[in-house]
């Protein structure tokens, strides 16, 4: 008896030790709105703009103070898209998001916590900076690569995370039949197999594009590692010595989205400060901050000034050409859909 | 055990209705009600739809490297867990207590944490992971070999702590009279030692089997989940459909999941109600 009395204490000393972290991080959160002199806004968005954000609530706080004298505070929350999103569904207090993908704030929309129409609401469909996906290689680029068909070559050691778990990964299987699209001008079986031959070259398949980049950069797996652009000039940044970034010829547009979460800014009374603060992130300062983080300004003229950072002569394709997002998901990433096919039939 | 459970009233201390009240509320919101609606969420699917998920052959081999991973894993568990709880009981060195308390830090390490530690280690670049691969050529990280690796690191406490406090209890006379009455000291340890030990044991297997078929956090930065090499597990393949919002699919691996777990449990008491029977026939 005293085994399982043991193991029982021990997990309900764990369960009980548990819920009063839960407890206690669960209230700091939650007092909002104590110090009515400041306001407060939260701003859920996904995982690598959190240096992005930090500089830019900065330059925001500053701005509003100076334009309406009053003090904002505003808090960041930063994981999976796909998971914040539904953080937000199931009852998060966020004013506004700023998610990688359209797809994941129509989530929020169909949940009625955001009105329709919030694509509109602000300019360019709501995207304020967007990016695409390169080919992140080790220095010397030993192995040759310049494009999407140098993956498919024998020994190159390819890494990318899963699509059947990782939104974001989705988009670089899409970059890469994009390009087998161009090259095999749209006959599907030759494209199939062009991509199966990528597929078939990749090593580790991380459950997340942080875990990708983690196993390639820290861990030293692999060749190439397919990457967003954003996350390849961090990682360039940081180790300058090691890493270059290879810009295929085509790749795909991805669209970052912002909105305000209505309901909750209502509630909240932030709905002014809430729109202030992503038209804010359209201003000329803002874009300049966008840009110095690897993001790609919808400003033209000043995506101009970061010529040298992104390779502006990539022929992008969108995700409105695979026929939106719910319809890529159909047809690629479905259980048996294309992404099975070719990954499956390896196995049996 | 089986006693303990009966309704017993003019005991010293009164408050039997409060606490039995109280455990029975927690044990509807912790486990019974997420696991009722596990169940009912499931129920949704046609069987057709439920088998169609179930029979993919990428949730089959899910199952197998689950289940095989985990039962290597608690194997190898039990034999150095005997060892580990046996220097930690019947030997006296310098930092034991520390030693003792070191066990139980995969209990409350975050896992994630370990996993990518473990990963980072043991692939062909790491620490020991790198002399290994550049001598023998062994891949660990990444296979199922680094699976088990981190199914070990989280699975070791559950049997020391499942044989230590048996271990402790067990007195030295009967080795003794063993030695006295002319038995080896492999007999010894075979044949008085082991079944004195053999329900601790079992449970110490049971608990750290059941968790490493459920194991997530840890496995998913070292197995590189990749259904080509089968090197995916249960838990992954219902994140991937957690993601897409397949609560259906989900639930259902998940259902079947918790089937194996309850007979893998259920199997270890019966085996260890059978051995107390015979113990206390004695």
């Amino acid at each position: 008896m005293s085994i399982k009395s043991k193991v029982v204490k021990v997990t309900s000393a764990i369960l009980v030790g548990s819920m009063l972290i839960g407890g206690v991080t669960g209230c700091g959160s939650g007092s909002k709105a104590a110090n009515s002199d400041t306001i407060k806004i939260t701003n859920v968005s996904y995982d690598p703009t959190r240096e992005l954000y930090e500089e830019y609530n900065k330059s925001f706080v500053s701005y509003y103070k100076e334009k309406t004298g009053k003090d904002v505070e505003v808090t960041q929350s930063h994981g999976g898209s796909g998971g914040q999103a539904r953080s937000v569904v199931e009852g998060a207090d966020a004013d506004v998001v700023t998610l990688a993908l359209a797809h994941d704030i129509t989530l929020i929309e169909e949940a009625g916590l955001i009105e329709p129409g919030w694509l509109n609401e602000f300019d360019l469909d709501s995207s304020p900076y967007t990016s695409t996906i390169v080919l992140l290689v080790r220095k010397g680029n030993e192995k040759g690569i310049n494009d999407w068909d140098d993956l498919t070559k024998d020994g190159v050691e390819v890494i990318t995370p899963d699509p059947k778990s990782s939104g974001g990964a989705c988009w670089n299987f899409l970059a890469a039949w994009h390009y087998a699209d161009v090259k095999f001008g749209g006959d599907e079986t030759k494209m199939k197999e062009f991509v199966k031959a990528i597929y078939d070259n990749v090593t580790v398949m991380d459950s997340g594009a942080r875990g990708a980049t983690t196993t390639f950069v820290e861990n030293g797996q692999g060749d190439v590692l397919i990457a967003w652009e954003n996350e390849a000039i961090a990682t360039v940044n940081e180790y300058p010595d090691d890493y270059e970034i290879v810009s295929p010829s085509v790749s795909i547009l991805a669209q970052p989205s912002v909105a305000v979460v209505d309901e909750n800014a209502k509630k909240n009374g932030t709905e002014e400060v809430a729109k202030e603060y992503l038209n804010y992130l359209y201003t000329e300062e803002a874009q300049k901050i966008i840009g110095k983080n690897g993001y790609r300004p919808s400003n033209d003229t000043i995506l101009k000034e970061f010529a040298d950072k992104f390779d502006l002569d990539m022929n992008l394709t969108n995700i409105n050409e695979f026929g939106g997002w719910d319809q890529a998901y159909e047809d690629f990433f479905k259980d048996g859909a294309i992404f099975d096919e070719i990954h499956q039939s390896t196995a049996e | 055990m089986a006693k303990a459970r009966k309704f017993r009233g003019g005991r010293v201390i009164p408050g039997f209705g409060l606490t039995f009240g109280i455990t029975i509320a927690m044990l509807s919101i912790l486990i019974l009600i997420p696991l009722a609606s596990v169940l009912f969420q499931s129920f949704r699917l046609s069987p057709s739809e439920f088998w169609g998920i179930i029979s993919m052959p990428n949730v089959k081999h899910a199952f197998a490297t689950s289940i095989g991973c985990a039962f290597i894993a608690a194997v190898i568990n039990s034999i150095f867990g005997i060892m580990l709880a046996w220097v930690l009981v019947r030997y006296e060195f310098p930092c034991k207590r520390i030693m003792d308390g070191v066990i139980e830090l995969p209990f409350c390490l975050p896992t994630a944490v370990a996993g990518i530690t473990l990963s980072k280690m043991y692939s062909t670049k790491g620490e020991i992971g790198g002399p290994l691969f550049d001598w023998f050529g062994l891949r660990i990280s990444y296979t199922h070999v680094g699976l088990v690796i981190a199914l070990i690191f989280i699975g070791i406490p559950f049997v020391v702590r499942a044989i230590q406090p048996v271990l402790e209890k067990l007195d030295s006379q009967y080795e003794e009279a063993a030695y006295i009455l002319g038995a080896s000291r492999r007999k010894t340890f075979f044949k008085v030692i082991i079944p004195e030990l053999r329900p601790a044991l079992l449970t110490g297997f049971g608990l750290a089997f059941a968790r490493g078929i459920g194991e997530y956090g840890s496995v998913i930065y070292i197995s590189g989940n990749n259904e080509k090499e089968h090197t995916q597990v249960v838990s992954y393949i219902i994140m991937q459909k957690l993601n897409y919002l397949e609560y259906e699919s989900a639930t259902a691996i998940a259902l079947i999941m918790l089937i194996i777990s309850f007979i893998l449990l259920l199997f270890i008491n019966i085996i260890q109600i059978r051995q107390s029977r015979r113990t206390n026939n004695i």
